[in-house]
């Protein structure tokens, strides 16, 4: 009897491998830990293909041109609401996904005002954006009481001035940068107005002298090796640099902190295009990483909070316990979300923030 | 009949490879943005009529009417002329040497001109980026040998734009100029000499003006991909370089504007007519010339 069922389950593997021996994802850049990648490899006999961008923009664009050839992908909830109106995905299979009981309801309530019902998407991680500070630098140059944790340290111009010596390093994205400077002026955050859009350009304008670059990535070594000491980014990037740093060894202690003045949360979800060529892979591969114990060593690797209920028990210390990761009950009200832009909103936004950049 | 299949050849290329590309971004240069996809509208699957219904210039006015384009079209300019004559004044020398060189040592001097070609250009674009940051080899260096006492600031400025421009098309300049050197013939020099001309003279009123179609050719290989450049400036400038390909990226994929993004790539290309049919002209003057 056991023999006929391991027969069977090969025959079972066997077609799977068939059907299914090919799966594409496009995921953000240093976002995995490599090892899931051969692990869901060994486990299902699909082979995986692996490929990184570090800008929703350029996934967008793959996505509508049509045709990107991938199976998943992982674009932030503010891109995925407006790409699911485009038609850019198929609605998942949920009968295949028997892992998504995992999933976290509090983040999923978040997750629905992007895909309503999650109907398209599953959460891979989510997170703040905030503040990523190298400490010693900056204390030697604000002094022992240096605001660490507010909006301030990065809009005040007076802060700015003093740090610019040491580098600062924004996000080259304004659908992050524009909702903070709105946050700092006591704005509200998800604006659109015009008008208040132009304040906050202001606010980016007078620093703008002292950011030494707008880069969506390179912070991260940056901020470990020490060649700049204030970073404006993703909770996960700023937590990856201070234990780069720590590994290096080098004397440089990066601390991260959401604003206290209130930080955007953000949730990058997995989600299938509607021309994906092997939607039965992509489900096998959503359903491996909604595993708990898959997904807690993706967090763990990766020091991004997850959308698995689940995977809780089987998370490091040092992600579950970090406030900075997984928020206590204060800090959690203290995070907001922003709906997508529509075009004409975007095409100001993105107006506003070549004016910033370049100065026209 | 024969000649005719011969002609047919460039112009069936030009036609497949250049025109009907043009006619698709011009198409789309007149829809509107839609969230679909393709991000545009109309398509052709709306019938014919619909379709050129909902053709218009709107897009051009949308350019003239904010000064962000037109300042980025001029500092593109500005910025491939620039490196286009720079250019020309590394690479003029160098050709000339190796015209200049013993026959036996031009074939490895060539070679050794065209061995960047066999790494990739990003990966060349990036080793610039180490050598030019503040901790990088050149400071480095000049930080040693004492020239500077602070690191100089040239990456993510329009100095390592130069730089990186001047280095990735250096061999498109020195290659035609060597061609037109290579053949200059000797004793025209000698004879210039002979009549009394010093040899700076000689090289001046001779060597120069028979390289000039080297020169031309080379100065328009360089100009024509610089004016469109997106990889250098992006990867060695800073944000405040502005130039047309940057901008035509942020329509495209920030705004995913697609139908304004096109407009901007016509006017683009209506730029560049201009040089390309100048060398176009000045290539046939020269075939005239040679036969």
């Amino acid at each position: 009897m056991k023999k006929l069922m391991m027969s069977s389950a090969a025959l079972a593997l066997t077609a799977t491998a068939l059907s299914a021996d090919e799966v594409r994802v496009y995921n953000w850049s240093d976002y995995i830990d490599e090892a899931l990648l051969e692990k869901f490899e060994q486990e299902t006999g699909i082979e995986l293909i692996y490929d990184v961008f570090d800008s929703n923009e350029v996934l967008e664009t793959k996505l509508l041109a049509g045709g990107s050839g991938y199976d998943v992908v992982v674009p932030t909830g503010t891109f995925l609401s407006r790409q699911i109106q485009a038609g850019v995905f198929q609605p998942l299979d949920k009968a295949q996904l028997p892992n998504l009981d995992n999933m976290w309801d509090v983040i999923e309530e978040r997750t629905a005002q992007y895909d309503p019902g999650n109907a398209y998407s599953i959460n891979y991680m989510w997170g703040t954006t905030g503040i990523g500070v190298n400490l010693g630098k900056v204390q030697e140059i604000l002094g022992a009481d240096a605001p660490i944790a507010s909006l301030s340290l990065i809009f005040d111009p007076g802060n700015m001035e003093k740090l610019a010596s040491c580098g600062v390093h924004f996000l080259d994205a304004p659908t992050e940068m524009i909702p903070a400077a709105l946050t700092y002026m006591g704005e509200d955050p998800d604006s659109k107005d015009e008008e208040a859009l132009a304040r906050a350009e202001e606010v980016l304008s007078a620093v703008r002298p002292h950011v030494q670059k707008f880069h969506s990535s390179e912070y991260i070594n940056a901020l470990a090796n020490g060649d700049i000491c204030v970073a404006f980014g993703w909770s996960g990037d700023i937590l990856q640099a201070r234990d780069r740093a720590a590994e290096a060894d080098n004397g440089v202690e990066i601390v991260y902190n959401a604003p206290n003045e209130g930080a955007l949360m953000w949730f990058d979800q997995m989600a299938i295009p509607a021309d994906a060529p092997n939607p039965e892979a992509a489900h096998t591969f959503l359903n491996f990483i909604m595993d708990a114990q898959n997904m807690a060593e993706a967090s763990n690797y990766v020091y991004y909070a997850n959308g698995n209920e689940a995977s809780k028990e089987f998370l490091v210390e040092d992600v579950i316990g970090d406030t900075a990761i997984y928020p206590d009950e204060a800090a959690l009200q203290n995070l907001y979300t922003v709906t997508t832009w529509a075009p004409r909103d975007q095409r100001n936004l993105t107006r506003s923030w070549t004016r910033i950049k370049s100065g026209t | 009949m024969q000649r005719l299949v011969l002609i047919a050849v460039p112009y069936a290329w030009l036609l497949a490879l250049f025109l009907v590309p043009f006619a698709i971004v011009f198409k789309i240069s007149l829809s509107d943005i839609a969230l679909a996809i393709p991000p545009y509208t109309p398509t052709l699957d709306d019938g014919l009529a619909t379709f050129f219904a909902a053709l218009d210039f709107e897009n051009f006015t949308f350019l003239a009417s904010d000064d962000l384009y037109w300042k980025a079209y001029l500092s593109s300019l500005q910025i491939a002329s620039v490196s286009t004559v720079l250019t020309l004044f590394v690479a003029y020398p160098i050709a000339y040497g190796m015209a200049r060189a013993p026959q036996e040592w031009r074939p490895t001097l060539m070679m050794l001109v065209i061995l960047p070609f066999w790494t990739s250009f990003l990966i060349r674009v990036y080793a610039w980026m180490g050598i030019l940051s503040q901790e990088g080899f050149l400071n480095q260096f000049l930080l040693w040998t004492g020239i500077v006492g602070q690191p100089l600031t040239i990456l993510n400025t329009n100095i390592a734009v130069y730089i990186g421009i001047v280095y990735t098309y250096l061999p498109f300049m020195i290659l035609p100029i060597y061609a037109a050197l290579d053949r200059l013939d000797g004793s025209l020099i000698e004879a210039a000499e002979d009549l009394g001309c010093s040899r700076f003279q000689a090289f001046w009123l001779v060597t120069i003006p028979l390289s000039r179609n080297g020169i031309i050719a080379g100065s328009f290989l360089v100009f024509i991909p610089a004016l469109g450049e997106f990889v250098i400036p992006s990867l060695l400038g800073g944000s405040q370089t502005l130039m047309i390909g940057k901008v035509l990226w942020e329509e495209f994929f920030n705004n995913r504007d697609w139908p304004v993004a096109s407009a901007v790539a016509v006017i683009l290309l209506l730029i560049l007519i201009v040089p390309i049919v100048l060398f176009q002209r000045n290539q046939q003057k020269q075939a005239e010339q040679d036969a």
